[in-house]
C-alpha cells in the first residue's frame, strides 16, 4: 500500500548513543554519547528507557518545545512487550501508540506519524525508536558475558535512542510517500543470518513502491535498507536483478554498514542491526544532507526480521517485513 | 522467486568460516587448559599428600573456580570469543555459563532472577550428563559386570 503525502515534514531528529556507536564512522554527528552500557542507571533494560528519554529531551530542547506540545507519541523497540516504550510513555504522559516491526519499526512509526498528520487529526507528532545490545543479546540469545562464538553472517544490535519530530508545518525536509510492507516468508531459519531473512522483504517493497509510484530507481539519489549487513546487502542487489530487474546497485547503500566501522570493529561482523540503527544512520548523517539539499530524494526502507525465538525453537520460518518512506528536500 | 533458488542466492553470498584455524585455536587453547590441569593434579597430590582422585576434585574445584572469577572480572567472554570450544568444551565452559547466567539476571532477584536462570545454558549439560552417565553405567554393568 502506497500513499503520497503533502504536507508532513520533520522539523528536527536526535540521536543517542552508547561507547560503541561512538567509535564509528559517524562519531561526531550524534547529539549525545555515553561510555559505558549502563548510563548511569541500574540495569540494562532501565538504561534503555534512558536512551530513548534523553532523545527525546534533546529533541524538544532542540525545538524549544514542551512535552505538552506533543499531540502523539509513537515508539517501538525490541524489548519484550515493547517495555522502553512503554515506561519512556510512562514519563511523557501523552498520548500514545506503542509499535513493533523488530527492525523496522522506525519507518512503521512515521508512517503511521505522517497519515495522522496528513488526515489533519494531529499537528504534532514524535516517533521514537531505541535498542540496546545487550539487552536484545540477554532476550534473543545467550548471556551477554557468554560471548558464544557467532558465524560472519551474524549483525550487531545497535544501542541507541533515536527520535524524530513531525509536523505540519514547513520545514527543509519532508516525507512525500510511503509504502507498507508485506510479510515475507522465504523458508529462511537463521536467526545468525537476518540478512537472508530479510533482502526479500526489502526488494518486495522497493518494487512495490516504485511501481506504484510510477519512479524508477532514478528518481532517487539514495536507496537505504535498514541493517541487511554486508551479505543482505550483496543478495538484495542479486534479488532485485533477477526477479525485477531493477538495478540498484550504483545508489543503494545499506544502514547496517554504515554505522559501523566493518574494518576496525570486527565484533560486528556483517554490520549493525536493531531498530535504532538505520534510525541513527538517517537522522544523523541523511536528514543533514537532505536539509543543506547535498541530496534531493532519499527512499529509506527499514527491514525488519520477525525473529521470534520459541518460534524458531519449534521449527518454524523466521518472516521478515520492510517499510517504505521517501524523504525530500524542500525547495 | 522460488524457494529453491533463493536458497543458491543466498548461500553464493555466504561467507566462508574459517573452521580449519578455528579447529586448530580451539585444539590447542583445550589441550592447554589439559596440561593446566595435569600441572595441578601433579601440584596438589605432591604437596597436599593426597590420590590422585581426590587431587583430580581439587584441580576441577580450581578450574571452576578460575573461569567464574574471570567470567565476574569480564574478559572471559573476549577469551571465549577467541579460543571458541577450546574454552566451551573443558570444564571451564561449563563454569563460564552458569556465572555469565548468574550475572546476567541478578538483577531480577535471588529466586526469580538468578535461581530460575542461573542453569539456562548448564542445565541442558547436566540433564543430558547425568542421563548418558546412567545409560552408560547400566551398559558397563551388563558388558563388564561393573567392574
Amino acid at each position: 500500500m502506497t500513499t503520497k503525502y503533502k504536507d508532513v515534514y520533520i522539523a528536527d531528529v536526535s540521536t543517542v548513543v552508547g561507547p560503541y556507536e561512538a567509535k564509528g564512522p559517524l562519531s561526531k554527528r550524534f547529539d549525545r554519547s555515553y561510555e559505558d552500557m549502563y548510563f548511569g542507571t541500574d540495569s540494562l533494560e532501565t538504561a534503555e528507557v534512558k536512551l530513548m528519554t534523553d532523545s527525546i529531551d534533546i529533541l524538544l530542547n532542540k525545538l524549544k518545545k514542551d512535552k505538552s506540545d506533543i499531540d502523539l507519541f509513537i515508539a517501538g523497540d525490541l524489548q519484550n512487550q515493547i517495555a522502553t516504550s512503554s515506561y519512556t510513555a510512562g514519563k511523557i504522559k501523552r498520548p500514545f501508540l506503542g509499535i513493533y516491526s523488530a527492525c523496522a519499526t522506525n519507518t512503521e512509526g512515521l508512517i503511521m506519524a505522517s497519515n495522522f498528520l496528513e488526515s489533519k487529526t494531529c499537528d504534532e507528532v514524535v516517533v521514537s525508536v531505541s535498542s540496546h545490545n545487550m539487552v536484545a543479546e540477554k532476550q534473543f540469545r545467550n548471556p551477554t558475558e557468554y560471548g558464544a562464538p557467532k558465524p560472519g553472517t551474524a549483525t550487531f544490535t545497535a544501542t541507541g535512542g533515536a527520535s524524530c519530530y513531525l509536523t505540519t508545518k514547513k520545514s527543509k525536509v519532508r516525507i512525500a510517500s510511503s509504502t507498507i510492507g508485506i510479510v515475507q516468508d522465504y523458508d529462511q531459519t537463521d536467526p545468525m543470518d537476518m540478512g537472508a531473512v530479510m533482502a526479500p522483504a526489502a526488494a518486495n517493497t522497493i518494487n512495490d513502491h516504485l511501481n506504484n509510484l510510477d519512479q524508477t530507481v532514478d528518481d532517487y539519489d539514495l536507496i537505504l535498507t535498514g541493517d541487511l549487513g554486508i551479505y543482505g546487502k550483496e543478495i538484495l542487489i542479486d534479488f532485485m536483478k533477477t526477479e525485477y530487474g531493477i538495478d540498484i546497485s550504483n545508489k543503494y547503500n545499506d544502514c547496517g554498514t554504515m554505522l559501523y566501522d566493518l574494518e576496525e570493529q570486527k565484533d560486528v561482523q556483517a554490520g549493525g542491526s536493531g531498530p535504532v540503527c538505520s534510525a541513527l544512520v538517517v537522522y544523523s548523517d541523511i536528514i543533514k544532507k537532505l536539509q543543506n539539499k547535498e541530496l534531493k530524494r532519499v527512499l529509506y526502507v527499514a527491514t525488519g526480521a520477525l525473529f521470534n525465538p520459541t518460534m524458531v525453537f519449534q521449527k518454524e520460518n523466521i518472516l521478515s517485513i520492510a517499510h517504505a518512506i521517501s524523504l525530500e528536500s524542500v525547495e | 522467486m522460488e524457494k529453491k533458488i533463493y536458497d543458491k542466492l543466498v548461500y553464493d553470498h555466504r561467507p566462508q568460516e574459517k573452521r580449519g584455524q578455528n579447529a586448530v585455536i580451539a585444539f590447542l587453547i583445550g589441550g592447554i587448559i589439559g596440561v593446566i590441569g595435569e600441572l595441578l593434579v601433579e601440584f596438589y597430590g605432591y604437596y597436599l599428600d593426597i590420590s590422585r582422585a581426590d587431587a583430580s576434585i581439587f584441580m576441577i574445584i580450581t578450574l571452576i573456580f578460575l573461569a567464574s572469577l574471570f567470567t565476574a572480572l569480564g574478559f572471559f567472554d573476549k577469551w571465549v570469543k577467541f579460543a571458541k570450544c577450546g574454552l566451551i568444551i573443558p570444564i571451564t565452559g561449563f563454569a563460564h555459563s552458569m556465572t555469565s547466567a548468574a550475572i546476567e539476571y541478578k538483577k531480577e532477584g535471588l529466586v526469580t532472577g538468578l535461581g530460575a536462570n542461573m542453569f539456562k545454558l548448564a542445565g541442558t549439560v547436566i540433564l543430558y550428563g547425568v542421563v548418558s552417565a546412567y545409560i552408560f553405567g547400566f551398559i558397563r554393568l551388563i558388558i563388564m559386570g561393573g567392574a
